[in-house]
């Protein structure tokens, strides 16, 4: 669009825009570049879409926080300072709307977010391991050590069964630990990022992901057992 | 008895459970890392619960996700629309 060549003076200065592209990029959007912004729906609006269908139930559930996701981001421009990406920033204002909109739909129980440490305790039953008094306390017995599963040549990946089976166990973690399984394991987000979206610790995103896939690992086992028994 | 024998004992199957995602993601120290792995060694329980857990992060990465979705096109239309809207600045 003509007319627009120069960027609003009155912006906050960005301190940290971590490269010049994003920079740049950034100095396009606040200039209201409609094709700088058309772009970034589009590179970003289809892992938007999926990411927010882990916090609601339908399809129009999953547009509307996306599309609210873009106003809020349109409204953000001027007073974004850049000290995270813009990527980051936005899937930030995603997940925040995701949530509110989960919690509406009966999707995301907001009390669990409140008591993380209602889920603390050993992630493996202690039974399963020898006692104090035993000659290796600690250590597995017979009966309680994990047996070996009869997956496919791919690692058990490919079973449609096994597929629904882990999507399942994932739909009934507590929330964060949902969260996190959700960004890294599913969608392949690296660590860094999950912790600014969730604005939680390196040490606290370990813990929920820890959690999380001994859940599912359980689930699997279960799953196993009965396979095989 | 090896040395790296005895070093896989400083760890116990029920503590070590807890850590296989610390230590997956390269967050334990070189000391905690070289107890694990020695124990990995001489405890075959263990290793095939290690071995599940990165399973299950296999699996969870297959997890069946929407399809590539885009947004509609009244919907990027509407959102083109908001941004000229916006005041600058």
């Amino acid at each position: 669009m003509k007319g627009i060549t120069e960027p609003p003076p009155p912006a906050p200065e960005i301190v940290e825009a971590q490269d010049p592209a994003e920079r740049q990029l950034l100095l396009r959007l606040r200039a209201r570049d409609e094709r700088a912004f058309d772009d970034l729906v589009r590179a970003w609006s289809p892992l938007m879409l999926r990411v927010a269908h882990g916090f609601v139930s339908t399809d129009a559930s999953a547009q509307e926080v996306v599309q609210d996701t873009w106003l809020g981001f349109i409204k953000g421009l001027g007073t974004f300072e850049g000290r995270s990406s813009l990527r980051t920033w936005a899937f930030r204002i995603l997940v925040n709307i995701a949530k509110t909109r989960g919690v509406k739909e009966h999707r995301v129980t907001p009390l669990s977010s409140l008591a993380p440490d209602s889920d603390a305790g050993p992630t493996v039953d202690p039974s399963r391991f020898r006692d104090a008094d035993d000659q290796y306390p600690g250590g597995w017995t017979p009966a309680g050590k994990p047996q070996r599963w009869d997956t496919d040549p791919e690692g058990g990946v490919l079973r449609g069964e096994v597929r629904v089976l882990v999507s399942a166990a994932v739909d009934t973690l507590p929330e964060r630990q949902r969260e996190v399984i959700v960004l890294r394991d599913i969608h392949g987000f690296e660590s860094d990022e999950v912790c600014a979206l969730l604005a939680i610790t390196a040490e606290n995103q370990r813990v929920l992901l820890h959690r999380g896939r001994a859940k599912v690992r359980a689930a699997l086992e279960g799953y196993y057992a009965k396979e095989t028994g | 008895m090896t040395h790296d024998h005895d070093r896989g004992l400083d760890i116990r199957c029920i503590d070590l459970v807890e850590l296989v995602t610390d230590y997956l993601e390269g967050a334990v120290d070189e000391e905690r890392r070289t107890t694990i792995e020695a124990h990995l060694r001489l405890c075959e329980p263990c290793a095939t619960y290690v071995e599940q857990m990165r399973t299950t992060m296999r699996n969870l990465g297959h997890v069946p996700v929407q399809e590539a979705q885009q947004l509609p096109d009244p919907v990027r239309d509407q959102l083109l629309a908001a941004l000229r809207a916006e005041p600058q600045g």
